[in-house]
């Protein structure tokens, strides 16, 4: 996974709350097998709008997204993440995003920057006036800056540590095999497993 | 200290502990086509084993065609995803259904149908309505491809524990009201981000007096409100549901079981970080009328105008709404005209569903006009339908029965909405192009669903009496 520490770039207004995932990258697009292509397919059904903010320069370079509440709401694909950082994104700023969406996005060293609704309405200002103003997204310390625009973020420190360190989960995990072993060793006997059953229980009413 | 339902649950399942972060161990992992193949790929790229492929189970689900079970899934790129699964879980030795088992189906539908969700365990899968699963007392939700990865390779997940939310549902839900209607109700009233970051916990009398089917529902569309997951505290109820199901133990073990599972309850003096309360008298049957599903009213009043709503952003979000909806305000509700009807999905794909359906269908037939999609959650509920006599009733109806899958729920596999198609829907998303790319979703419950498709317009069972 590429590391997060601080990035400075262009930025897009995407005046719009609610963007779910479904809107991000429509479900028929999700049959790419890599995550590589899915860029093309982002924000597949506004595309047709030659004033969608993406459609129009500088927008369309831009590598950080500032949009309104309640990003990345809805379905769990992360797709729609895979749609984002392929087509250049790194880091997306809202007052809100969804829990899912969050999750997925600090897998693949895309950076959910959350920021009070005044901030994100003075960056769009800032944005709409000075297209290629260049905004900062510092998870060193914490901070997002541009022009007449500071304010500080949260994210929590382990998740933090990964991105910082570019570390992939899994290997982390995997470090603790003998934990998982010793949780296993001690789970409830009766839990279910999903070996077919072939026995009376089948056809219940 | 005192606990929660969640907090209990959570606390047997942590491996570990780094800092603000639990090492969690998942008990049931579910797997269908879509968003797996990247996650098997990157095993595969890191030589990595699936740790525990007898604690997983694929589905074939949203792919499959449900109008001619075996019929060729035409485009090459679905066709080769849908073909994946099943490869992927022989190469890593996970059990799977595929077309033309009998118990393939939705996979949370035919999770609580194999008896496979117990009270008090962790359940995961790659789709946010794993929601679905916390009906019994466990904690189930959506991750994503790299969660399932993790997962596959780990049987663990790394979280942070969310906070706990209580809704509590007094009174009593009148007849004709559904789990569905007390769901829209509460999101209508919570919002989108109502539960955001919560585990949401459902209590009181309207929800210990609903079946398995309608908890189903409700801790489905919990995702709705942006929570986490949504669990119910086993009871009889529960218990009843889950005896003789093909995974779910006997004898003695089941014993055992039961005195664990009865454990599984809230403290009397555990403390919530957010309650709600609503009142389940009031509500009545409920539909949306914009593009998220927090935009509904009861199907008595009419489609609201915007300066109604204070908040700007959702008078923008209601404008965007109306006009995608191609709906004036002040419209009322039935007035609105419909011509698709979609009766399905993991939130209401169930054999109650279908009775619902039929109960209205009897004797009746469907509107001029209308197209109906009548896909059951699973191929069990199918035949369950057929051998109670519902297909027969549906047919003279006119709607066919399909076999089951996501259908247009999601839209993926070959059933899908024209643009500008207005559809009555049992599902759970009124997301813009969520039935196909400019198709119109009012989300209701199944009687609705089947009183609109007699009507050819919005409309409750009670409308066709009269
Ligand atoms: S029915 Fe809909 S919500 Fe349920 S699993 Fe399928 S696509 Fe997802």
């Amino acid at each position: 996974m590429e590391k997060f520490t601080v990035h400075t770039g262009q930025a897009a207004p995407l005046r719009a709350s609610n963007v779910d995932t479904d809107q991000i990258i429509p479900v028929r697009f999700l049959t790419r097998l890599t995550k590589a292509g899915h860029g093309q397919d982002l924000f597949a059904d506004w595309r047709d709008d030659p004033e969608f903010v993406l459609n129009r320069q500088p927008y369309d370079r831009a590598t950080i997204l500032v949009a309104g509440t309640d990003f990345g709401t809805g379905s769990s694909r992360e797709g729609a993440v895979y749609a984002l950082t392929d087509h250049g994104f790194r880091a997306i700023i809202a007052p809100r995003f969804g829990d899912i969406f969050t999750g997925n996005a600090h897998q693949n060293g895309l950076l959910p920057v959350v920021v009070p609704a005044p901030v994100v309405e003075r960056l769009w200002e800032l944005l709409e006036r000075e297209p290629t103003a260049p905004v900062t997204v510092d998870l060193v310390t914490r901070t997002v800056r541009a022009d007449g625009v500071e304010c500080r973020f949260d994210v929590p420190a382990e998740v933090r540590d990964r991105l910082l360190a570019g570390l992939d989960d899994i290997g982390t995990t995997l470090q603790h095999t003998e934990d998982i072993a010793a949780y296993e060793a001690r789970r409830r006997p009766a839990l279910p497993t999903t070996t077919r059953q072939r026995g009376p229980g089948r056809g219940h009413p | 200290m005192a606990r929660t339902l969640a907090g209990k649950v959570w606390d047997a399942h942590v491996v570990r502990t780094a800092g603000e972060e639990d090492l969690l161990y998942v008990d049931l992992h579910l797997l269908h086509e879509v968003n797996t193949p990247i996650a098997f790929d990157g095993l595969r790229a890191a030589g990595r084993r699936v740790r525990r492929p007898d604690l997983t189970l694929g589905t074939e689900d949203h792919l499959v065609p449900t109008g001619d079970l075996f019929k060729r899934i035409e485009e090459p790129a679905m066709r080769r995803q849908a073909a994946l699964l099943a490869e992927n879980c022989a190469e890593f030795g996970i059990e799977v259904y595929r077309r033309g088992d009998r118990e393939r189906g939705i996979a949370h539908v035919i999770g609580p149908e194999l008896g496979l969700v117990h009270p008090g365990m962790t359940v995961v899968c790659c789709d946010s309505h794993t929601t679905t699963m916390g009906a019994f007392g466990a904690l189930a939700f959506g991750i994503g491809t790299s969660q399932v990865e993790h997962v596959l390779a780990t049987q663990t997940l790394p979280m942070t524990r969310p906070k706990d939310m209580r809704v509590t549902v007094t009174g009593r839900l009148a007849d004709g009201v559904t789990g569905k209607d007390l769901i829209l109700a509460l999101i209508a009233q919570i919002g989108t981000a109502g539960g955001q970051g919560h585990i949401v916990e459902y209590r009181g009398p309207a929800i210990e007096a609903l079946s398995m089917e309608a908890r189903m529902t409700v801790c489905n569309m919990t995702v709705e409100a942006g929570s986490r997951a949504g669990m119910i505290a086993p009871d009889d109820t529960t218990l009843a549901y889950l005896r003789g199901r093909p995974h779910a133990p006997s004898g003695r073990t089941w014993e055992v079981e039961e005195e664990h599972w009865r454990g599984l309850r809230s403290d009397d003096d555990a403390v919530f970080d957010r309650e709600v309360v609503l009142d389940g008298d009031r509500i009545s049957p409920f539909a949306t009328w914009g593009t998220n599903p927090g935009q509904g009213v009861p199907l008595d009043s009419a489609v609201p105008h915007p300066s109604s709503f204070a908040d700007p952003e959702e008078r923008a979000a209601a404008e965007r709404a109306l006009a995608y909806m191609d709906l004036e305000p002040g419209t009322p509700m039935r007035d609105i005209a419909i011509d698709a009807v979609f009766i399905g999905s993991c939130t209401n794909g169930r054999i109650e569903d279908m009775r619902a359906a039929a109960e209205v269908l009897r004797g009746r037939t469907v509107a001029p006009g209308v197209e109906v999609y009548l896909v059951p959650g699973s191929d069990t509920v199918r035949q369950q339908a057929v051998d109670e006599g519902l297909a027969e009733v549906f047919a003279a109806a006119g709607v066919q029965l399909r076999t089951s899958g996501c259908s247009l729920c999601a839209a993926v596999n070959e059933d899908r909405l024209r643009p500008g198609q207005r559809a009555a829907s049992t599902n759970n998303r009124n997301f813009e192009g969520r039935q196909g790319k400019g198709a119109r979703t009012h989300v209701v419950s199944p009687a609705v669903a089947a009183a609109s498709a007699v009507a050819g317009h919005l409309a409750a069972p009670a409308d066709l009496e009269a």
